[in-house]
């Protein structure tokens, strides 16, 4: 397989899975938007989305006014914020134009009806009415997707490297969600229970990540905790948006490639020593190292091994 | 204008009756109610937007990427028919690769004085890199599109050789497929001969050419210029098709003269190159500095025999418009024989006397520029306005020996969809052909149709459209 393939089918992956995340962010605000907290404005729902997208500031520099439909906008349609879920789908699907002969005909035709019909879209045709029903279709084609990529894709090299996209770009979004909120996930912040703050930020997170309905499945005794939160998105292994359960398909996926070339790379070690470092975790340490800390940490190593991968394979 | 002229009509005879070949299907489309083509025109285009058969056109931001309209009534050749147009193209690209290997080496045909040295030696499409190289099997042009018009019965001229990349066989391909989800019932009342074989011929093609072709595993690869080419889909689809890799210029690299492509190992050597890439861009060490496209030292590779591009670099001389006059002398010469295909009597603005008439009689023919293609740069003097007609004066005047010209054809037509319901338009036909170890000649090819009513111009880019060509078997 040529290095650039490999590329492409890892960033056609990559992209397909940040243009979720991102749709599931405006989710969050959209509801933040409709449901009125005690004496609370709608901008703190919309700045949510906006920190954890990592576009805040590319956003105040467009707009004067943060409401919905300008907010709507931005992170769906505008083709100069780079995160867009447009500009994510285009991306999308340039790179899985480039690999046409690397994946299958059902893989392309998701891929290529999604962006059709999405262009076909009329921003102006999307209020506040309409967006939950377009939020909903954006995430079910990115489904389609995936099981079109889990369907009907060999397994070979080809797909490993889709995983790889994926589960990369998951757990950034994972972490990069929960660094900028850390703050609210302090075991301290359960001591002072004045209750809506907090709250709003915790159920926000885990909706962001589709967790809301599991956390009740993982903890059934337990109300939201900001313990329990961080712990289930950082190390349970069963919640498929943890960075466990990212690293346990990276490392299990690196694994897969290493047997497919009959060689041991650098990226492999590091996608075990992540991996087992993450299992063996407890929460109580991160709390004592520093949340921040080890999210920052976390970022960065995994940048670190999207780089060594893209070495050892000769991604170009 | 093209109207009021008389044309040949594929289907009807003069009496109004279905000639031979189309007499099942005037029938079909006889009982079918008025909407049934426009439904099934919008499934055609459905499938292809989803599968991504799409084009791509130079200068319009709006619609980078639009589908070729897809005709969905077949256009049908008989047997017989087509017996003699493939011995024609046969004959003919036979000749043209006979004419290109002895340009690039002993030079009998400007010896004998048939053609004059000057149109070979100063045609910018002729390579002097070439000179004394030999390709293997003496095949220089491997992939030919043959471009035919008919004006009667049994009268096919060839307009154009296309011997550079060609493209367009992946619409003949796909268009067979639409027709097969589309209307199934006609391909168990019409023995059409299948055109699904063409990527395993073209791979068997380009194995029979490799420089060693005793190796059990030919390496071959297809170079596209990427994604926004305007061919891109065909790169990969014809990648694909065959199984090969569809690689850009960086994807290759020169070592040792040898020709490797970066893959996530170790880099593996390539054999074939199907490069649908132009000359310019292959190689910036020997041909274009500026190209970020092509692999620097390809070219040394190719001339040491490590590597075989396909079609070989040079092969431009062969379809030149300036050349093209004298392709009925060069099938007499190398073969010995009378063209079976008639050429489009032309002139060659660069002679004075071809040129004084061409002035005279700019409002009834069809001048060309003899680099141009895709319909760009020309004038078709029927359909031209005055200020047109008087423009090109000017232009063809500075610059004569840039431009041919020919009478304006009276292009056959066939029936197609339209919004008034079916409707004659004038078509033209190219056969795709291929030359390695055989001349291999896949039965059809793609007809371009010019939609509007009395054009002539079926080029896409100019608002043409394509359909299924379908050859009879006996």
């Amino acid at each position: 397989m040529l290095g650039r393939t490999a590329s492409s089918l890892f960033w056609m992956s990559r992209y397909h899975e940040r243009a979720q995340n991102v749709a599931r962010l405006l989710e969050v605000a959209y509801r933040g938007a409709i449901i009125s907290h005690r004496g609370q404005e709608h901008g703190t729902h919309w700045t949510f989305a906006l920190t954890c997208s990592g576009c805040e500031a590319e956003f105040s520099e467009k707009y004067d006014e943060l409401g919905i439909r300008n907010l709507a906008f931005f992170l769906l349609f505008s083709k100069e914020n780079s995160v867009s879920v447009r500009n994510s789908l285009e991306l999308a699907r340039n790179n899985a134009r480039a690999v046409r002969t690397g994946i299958t005909a059902e893989l392309w035709e998701a891929i290529n009806t999604t962006w059709i019909e999405f262009t076909e879209v009329n921003p102006q045709t999307i209020t506040q009415e309409r967006l939950p029903d377009f939020l909903a279709w954006v995430n079910q084609r990115a489904h389609l997707f995936r099981g079109a990529l889990l369907n009907t894709v060999l397994r070979n090299d080809g797909y490993f490297f889709s995983q790889m996209g994926n589960f990369v770009e998951r757990a950034d979004n994972t972490a990069r969600i929960l660094n900028t909120q850390y703050w609210s996930l302090l075991p301290d912040s359960d001591i002072l229970d004045d209750g809506s703050m907090e709250k709003y930020q915790w159920s926000a997170i885990l909706r962001a990540l589709s967790g809301r309905r599991s956390y009740r499945f993982a903890y059934p005794n337990a109300r939201l905790k900001a313990f329990n939160i961080a712990e289930f998105l950082i190390l349970r292994k069963e919640m498929p948006r943890s960075l466990a359960h990212c690293y346990n398909w990276i490392a299990d996926t690196a694994e897969d490639l290493s047997q497919f070339y009959s060689s041991q790379e650098p990226s492999l070690a590091m996608a075990k020593e992540i991996a087992k470092s993450l299992s063996e975790k407890q929460m109580r340490e991160i709390y004592q190292d520093g949340l921040h800390e080890f999210l920052s940490d976390f970022i960065g190593r995994n940048n670190q091994f999207a780089f060594e991968l893209s070495k050892d394979y000769n991604f170009s | 204008m093209a109207d009021d002229r008389t044309f040949f009509n594929e289907m009807l005879d003069d009496a109004g009756g279905p000639r031979s070949p189309y007499s099942r299907l005037a029938t079909w489309l006889e009982d079918k109610p008025a909407n049934f083509l426009t439904k099934k025109s919008r499934d055609a285009e459905t499938i292809f937007r989803r599968l991504g058969i799409t084009f791509a056109v130079y200068g319009a931001e709006e619609a980078t990427e639009r589908l070729i309209p897809f005709d969905p009534i077949p256009r049908i050749i008989s047997a017989s028919e087509w017996r003699k147009l493939s011995a024609g193209i046969d004959q003919r690209v036979r000749a043209l690769n006979a004419f290109m290997h002895d340009i690039y080496h002993r030079q009998e045909i400007l010896r004998a004085g048939i053609i004059p040295a000057d149109l070979i030696l100063q045609n910018e499409a002729f390579l002097p890199e070439m000179a004394g190289f030999t390709p293997a099997r003496k095949v220089y042009a491997h992939i030919i599109g043959t471009d035919l018009v008919r004006v009667s019965e049994n009268e096919f001229y060839v307009l154009e050789d296309n011997t550079r990349t060609p493209s367009g066989v992946s619409y003949m391909m796909e268009n067979r497929e639409t027709m097969m989800r589309l209307f199934p019932e006609l391909f168990q009342t019409h023995a059409v001969a299948p055109v699904e074989q063409y990527p395993e011929l073209l791979r068997r093609t380009l194995e029979s050419v490799a420089p060693d072709p005793s190796k059990s595993a030919q390496t071959i690869v297809v170079l596209t210029p990427g994604i926004y080419n305007s061919a891109y889909f065909e790169h990969a689809f014809l990648a694909d098709s065959m199984g090969v890799e569809l690689v850009e210029g960086r994807d290759l690299f020169v070592d040792a003269g040898k020709v490797f492509m970066r893959t996530t190992r170790e880099p593996e050597q390539v054999d074939v190159i199907y490069r649908r890439i132009d000359d310019a861009f292959l190689d910036p060490l020997t041909f274009n500095a500026d190209s970020m496209l092509g692999v620097p030292g390809l070219f040394d590779a190719y001339r040491a025999g490590n590597v075989t591009i396909c079609n070989a670099p040079g092969t431009g001389i062969a379809d030149d418009k300036a050349i093209y006059a004298y392709v009925p002398d060069i099938i007499e010469f190398y073969t010995g024989q009378k063209p079976i295909l008639n050429n489009v009597p032309t002139w060659n603005c660069s002679r004075a006397d071809d040129l004084a008439y061409v002035l005279d009689n700019l409002e009834d023919i069809v001048v060309k520029e003899v680099h141009g293609s895709g319909g760009y740069g020309m004038l078709i003097g029927p359909t031209a306005s005055k200020r047109e007609i008087a423009e090109f004066r000017k232009v063809l005047e500075a610059t004569p020996s840039n431009y041919i010209a020919q009478p304006t054809l009276a292009l056959s037509a066939c029936p197609t969809h339209v919004a008034s319901g079916v409707a004659p338009r004038h078509v033209d036909l190219r056969p795709f052909v291929l030359i390695g170890d055989q001349v291999r000649i896949t039965p059809g090819g793609l007809t371009r149709v010019a939609l509007k009513k009395g054009s002539l111009v079926v080029n896409s880019s100019q608002g043409g459209g394509t359909k299924d060509t379908w050859v009879l078997e006996d």
